[in-house]
């Protein structure tokens, strides 16, 4: 177990090297002179232009550059916004805050409508189960945009329940506003963990262990319980874990379809608008956390299954 | 299996090749239908658009359907239906580039990975591996910042992302195969490598290449309009599904949700057709297997 959780680290720590670098150098590489984003189009006089480069290390190598980035970064500098004059921890701070309610709010929907309609379909024969696979089956294929402006069309412009745009204001009101967003970005998630729930509970019910602790007479429920959902809960944690770090990525369409104030919409408009400090530090945080949650995931599946841990691969 | 006869033979191979997939499953060829509309809508589409998808009348923006425009007009004044169909180009063939590229890439890996094993294979799985790190639309949004919005980036970064989901799923598949005894056999005959992959080792793998393709297809399509709808994807005012929605998103605001919902609609069916197809593939492998 020890080695196998080492291994996962330092394969963790590697990745995560080798994708900063290739968030900083792919901008670094990127068509066009930095400076003349820094000067706006004005002609400065080659004193200051030096001075700007010596300030931005625009003289030095790439990788001397990507490891003042880095360092800058570990140490919790990831630069200044030249759009906005901002820093970019700055910026950060403020908009961290909304994605992750958004992501941890849809994550809290998916774990109980998703593995519950999962476990009800899986459990129950019949019309539950037929309507769970029709629904799941609609639901996984509507993007999260597209559920976006359905729900903002249907429950804040006709109906009124819920308001159509922004975060809103702590608490409760954080909360309503963050409903819609919530459900459009977990709904093709939701749907997905469903169906992957069914199936393992119906494949560990159909298991011979499973038909001899019924055979022997164990009470249902004890039957559910250690034998059935222990077994299932290992395909179904991994599958929400991985859908749950997707979310992570798919956040910035949520939070410009609802007009959210977080991290992906900033890296969206900072895309748009070349402020490459801005678009490095979010590629960075959110490749982090995806990374991150990924590795968590890979852990917790080692320790439901110890095979998988004492096996040197998990094929 | 139960239905293959049990005399074997050519009757029983062709039984089970008409058999396919469309034999008695009715979802099965209404998905095929689908998507062959979608495709021939793609290919053709413009021609088949009874009205200039970019003509713009303001005075007709919101209006409903009537007077030779079957579904009304858009926030423009342009005519939806003519704009749907347009936009199909860019919503299928963009996707479908997406898996054709990845899946290329992603099959020769998984051969080369198979038959070379030891340090070729490890270092490719690593590389794969951190590959993973990148979520295909943040992979789309940097290349959108390095290069500029786009079709073209938006695929390509797509098509990136998802290789390593391609090459690690063939590889296990690729291993099964290269441990069967008649590639022994055919490198004891003194075949090439190509020859044995290129006519055996690809060709027992392709259903399997056939339904993730498939699959991958659907992922490909929401991410693509996905990209399309936050405007790095395909650039307004060229019509395309993912960015319908977004431009529809100030009519329903309005109360105007008929651009927004039609084109996402156009999205949703197309990829619940291409969703289930895909899963029907992939459980005839594994029946086969």
């Amino acid at each position: 177990m020890l080695r196998f959780v080492t291994r996962r680290l330092a394969m963790l720590v590697l990745t995560l090297l080798v994708a900063s670098f290739a968030i900083y150098a792919s901008l670094s590489i990127a068509p066009g002179d930095p400076l003349s984003v820094l000067t706006g189009g004005r002609t400065l006089p080659p004193a200051a232009l030096a001075t700007l480069r010596a300030r931005y290390h625009l003289n030095d190598p790439l990788l001397v550059q990507y490891w003042h980035w880095l360092t800058g970064a570990l140490h919790g500098d990831l630069g200044t916004s030249i759009a906005l004059r901002e820093s970019v921890n700055t910026l950060i701070g403020e908009r961290a805050g909304v994605t992750f309610e958004l992501v941890a709010y849809a994550s809290v929907l998916i774990l109980l409508f998703g593995i519950g309609s999962g476990l009800l379909a899986g459990l129950r024969r019949g019309l539950v189960d037929t309507s769970v696979i029709a629904g799941t089956t609609v639901l996984a294929a509507i993007p999260s945009f597209v559920a976006a402006i359905a729900l903002i069309s249907f429950f804040a412009v006709r109906l009124g329940w819920f308001p159509a745009l922004g975060a809103g204001t702590g608490g409760l009101d954080r909360l309503w506003h963050l409903t819609l967003p919530a459900i459009a970005l977990a709904l093709s998630a939701l749907a997905i963990v469903a169906r992957v729930t069914r199936v393992s509970v119906r494949e560990e019910m159909g298991r011979e262990h499973v038909q001899t602790a019924v055979s022997r007479g164990l009470p249902w429920h004890l039957v559910i319980r250690r034998h059935v959902l222990r077994n299932a809960s290992i395909p179904i944690t991994t599958v929400t874990g991985i859908t749950i770090a997707s979310l992570i990525a798919l956040s910035a369409v949520v939070e410009r379809a609802f007009s959210l104030n977080g991290l992906g919409s900033a890296l969206v408009s900072a895309a748009a608008s070349k402020d490459f400090a801005v678009v490095q530090g979010i590629s960075l945080v959110l490749v982090a956390a995806f990374v991150v949650t990924n590795t968590i995931v890979d852990l917790l599946y080692a320790v439901l299954d110890p095979r998988v841990a004492l096996g040197s691969r998990a094929e | 299996m139960s239905t293959v006869p049990t005399v074997p033979g050519l009757s029983g191979m062709v039984r089970r090749r008409t058999r396919g997939l469309a034999g008695s499953d009715k979802v099965a060829v209404v998905c095929l239908i689908v998507i062959a509309v979608a495709l021939v809508v793609a290919v053709v589409g413009p021609a088949l658009a009874p009205h200039d998808p970019n003509a713009s009348n303001l005075n007709d923006a919101f209006v409903g359907p009537g007077g030779g425009h079957l579904l009304g007009y858009d926030s423009q004044g342009r005519d939806l239906l003519s704009r749907l169909l347009a936009g199909a180009r860019t919503s299928i063939l963009g996707p479908a580039a997406v898996v054709v590229i990845a899946v290329l890439v992603g099959v020769v890996l998984a051969v080369v990975s198979a038959w070379r094993g030891g340090w070729v294979d490890s270092g490719i799985s690593i590389v794969m591996d951190i590959l993973f790190a990148f979520p295909g639309i943040l992979l789309a949004i940097l290349a959108a910042a390095v290069f500029g919005p786009g079709l073209t980036a938006a695929a390509l970064s797509l098509a990136i992302a998802y290789t390593p989901y391609v090459a690690r799923v063939l590889r296990s598949a690729a291993v099964r195969e290269r441990a069967r005894e008649y590639i022994a056999a055919s490198e004891v005959q003194g075949l090439s490598a190509w020859a044995i992959c290129g006519r055996h080792l690809v060709p027992n793998v392709t259903p399997l290449i056939v339904s993730q393709g498939t699959l991958l297809f659907g992922y490909a399509m929401v991410d693509l309009a996905a990209i399309s709808f936050i405007g790095l994807g395909v650039q307004p005012p060229q019509a395309d599904w993912g960015v319908m929605v977004s431009t529809g998103q100030a009519g329903v605001l309005q109360g105007y949700p008929a651009e927004s919902l039609s084109a996402g609609l156009c999205i949703v069916a197309v990829v619940v057709a291409v969703n289930l197809l895909g899963e029907r593939l992939a459980q005839r492998n594994e029946e086969r297997r």
